[in-house]
């Protein structure tokens, strides 16, 4: 009796704790997004100093986002993303799978560590920055091409729609497969060494021994590395705005779906930015679902409720 | 002894790659570190693998520029980096320790919605976030780049999973029969306990508060308010080919050092925390 008492007694400092969260939550998060949905359904914009709206119109945001170029920016978004994260996945495992193993002996990992994160932290600004003058028609890329003989007039890299969506590719590989290697680094040391062993005396070599034990081990680790890394991808802006100004240049090809998001927030047009800004929150939200279902499970990538499943059929 | 021969040249290409890999990561930052220190009239007639001794002079053009404050923003990202860091990381500790040490019948309902929201991008609750903050008069001022960093899923998540594996919960019981109170109890035992998970935590939200360009460009106005990413923002958007562009490579130089110096001190910290905060093992 005298301990649960107690315990009633201290269930109001657990509420306490998380008070300043929730509240924080509600007021900069909820009301927000209950805001934005709510304006998504209004015709609500400014045209000069004039005032439109807000007036109720139902789907007609969303119909009219459909018929705009959404689906182009989706495109454009989903490219610069895959651009930067083929090459990000492939290189993150290969350096992760070398980290890892002694027999290569590899010197100086903890520098190679360093340098290879580094890119991570940098302001990803000051980076699309130093990108755009660099590879500006009289940058220094452009001056050292030239002085090496490999190229006799300089190359318009931001004028061509390869070259924009490279160099976004380029810097968004640079700035996260660090990140990823670490990450994958450390699924692979938590594999257990026994069976690396046991598949070295059965004379597994190390391309075998990479798709066969480490690919299928780290698989939970790998699915969630590829689901954050959507959500990034979905959240891309800051490289292409500032490398584009806010254009999405050569003919809105490098525009991503937030660059497009912060246009209309920009010129005030809070109907269409709401309803964009559903889109991408259902989006998101099956995205969060499936993250934590990864997160909360034991079971993270649904293979043993496949199991469980299988097995009740062939009972019943 | 035919496997001794394979590792051996699996092993020089493994360097090789590391080596291409990381000149390609400090290549950038040695031009961008070169080009700083020289001056306009020098970086039009080529690039050079040399520095110039314009370092000086270029820095002394970025202090006095008064259309880019950079200095005053470098103080402005300071201020909300800093209070981001240090308000994120105490409320997301004292919220995990609130779901951690307390038996309450929300609790099971608390913790699931925190996961569910654990990746939720801020973009898309940004046009009510504009709207609120305006409505609430914090337009153009750095509070609300700071306030709403109580809220932070993912930091609570790493703070909560450190409470798991770094906190027996009859320490929390010993300390209540020494009569400690709850709220004491955790700023005087807790918190140490959680040091160096606030530590990583404190570096991550730093980071990412210096770097955040999004929210700011969204909330901040007046030049003296701007944050760093906005300025940079604000010279990309400016009549560019006409500037001096010594100063410009020196501008991005002073955006992108501190947090670099930071980083050379506390590397090794920093590469431990990124696996740490994590999937559950």
């Amino acid at each position: 009796m005298e301990k649960k008492h107690k315990k009633i007694d201290y269930a109001k400092w657990g509420y306490l704790f998380i008070l300043p969260f929730f509240v924080s939550f509600f007021i900069f998060s909820l009301i927000p997004l209950v805001d934005t949905i709510r304006y998504s359904f209004f015709e609500y914009y400014r045209s000069g100093i004039k005032e439109v709206g807000p007036n109720f119109v139902g789907l007609e945001n969303y119909i009219s986002l459909l018929g705009s170029d959404m689906l182009k920016y989706t495109g454009n978004t989903m490219m610069l993303w895959i651009i930067g994260f083929i090459p990000q996945i492939v290189i993150a495992l290969l350096l992760a799978e070398w980290f890892v193993d002694a027999r290569l002996k590899i010197h100086g990992t903890q520098f190679f560590k360093v340098v290879i994160y580094l890119p991570n932290l940098i302001m990803a600004s000051a980076f699309a920055m130093l990108f755009f003058t660099m590879f500006s028609t009289n940058g220094p890329i452009n001056s050292i091409l030239m002085s090496l003989g490999w190229i006799s007039q300089p190359v318009d890299f931001l004028g061509s729609v390869t070259g924009t969506r490279s160099l976004v590719g380029l810097m968004n590989f640079l700035m996260w497969f660090g990140n990823s290697t670490i990450m994958l680094m450390a699924a692979i040391m938590g594999i257990s060494p026994d069976i690396f062993e046991a598949s070295e005396l059965d004379g597994c070599n190390s391309v075998q021994r990479f798709f066969y034990i480490t690919l299928p081990q780290i698989r939970p680790i790998l699915a969630y590395t590829l689901i954050t890394a959507i959500i990034g991808g979905l959240q891309m802006f800051d490289v292409p705005q500032i490398l584009t100004n806010g254009q999405g240049t050569p003919d809105r090809t490098s525009m991503t779906l937030i660059m497009f998001l912060n246009s209309h927030l920009k010129s005030k047009n809070y109907g269409m930015a709401g309803a964009l800004s559903v889109y991408l929150f259902v989006v998101s939200g099956i995205l969060c679902f499936i993250v934590y279902r990864m997160t909360n499970n034991d079971d993270p990538d649904g293979s043993k409720a496949a199991a469980k499943k299988a097995k009740k059929q062939r009972r019943g | 002894m035919k496997s001794k021969g394979t590792n051996h040249f699996r092993s020089i290409i493994a360097h090789i790659v590391l080596i291409i890999l990381s000149f390609m990561c400090l290549f950038f930052f040695y031009i961008l570190f070169i080009n700083a220190t020289r001056s306009h009239a020098d970086l039009q007639k080529g690039f050079s693998a040399l520095p110039g001794n314009y370092f000086l002079e270029n820095l002394k053009n970025v202090a006095n520029d008064g259309t880019f404050p950079m200095f005053r923003g470098i103080l402005n990202s300071l201020i909300v980096s800093g209070c981001s860091a240090a308000i994120c990381t105490y409320f997301s500790a004292l919220t995990a320790y609130g779901l951690y040490a307390y038996n309450f019948k929300l609790k099971k309902a608390a913790f699931t919605f925190i996961m569910a929201i654990l990746v939720m991008p801020t973009q898309v609750t940004a046009m009510g976030f504009l709207r609120l903050v305006t409505n609430m008069g914090m337009y153009d001022s750095l509070l609300p780049l700071i306030i709403p960093a109580i809220a932070s899923p993912s930091v609570f998540y790493f703070m909560y999973s450190y409470l798991q594996s770094s906190l027996p919960l009859s320490l929390v019981e010993a300390a209540r029969i020494d009569g400690s109170g709850e709220f004491r109890t955790f700023n005087q035992i807790v918190i140490p306990i959680m040091k160096p998970a606030i530590a990583v935590q404190a570096i991550f939200t730093f980071v990412g508060s210096w770097n955040n360009y999004f929210v700011p460009a969204l909330v901040i106005q007046s030049k003296d308010k701007m944050t760093v990413p906005i300025l940079i923002a604000t010279l990309r958007g400016a009549d560019y080919m006409n500037f001096d562009m010594g100063k410009i490579y020196m501008m991005i130089l002073v955006a992108i050092v501190p947090i670099i110096l930071v980083y050379l001190f506390l590397s090794k910290y920093i590469i431990a925390g990124v696996t740490l905060g994590g999937v559950k093992e």
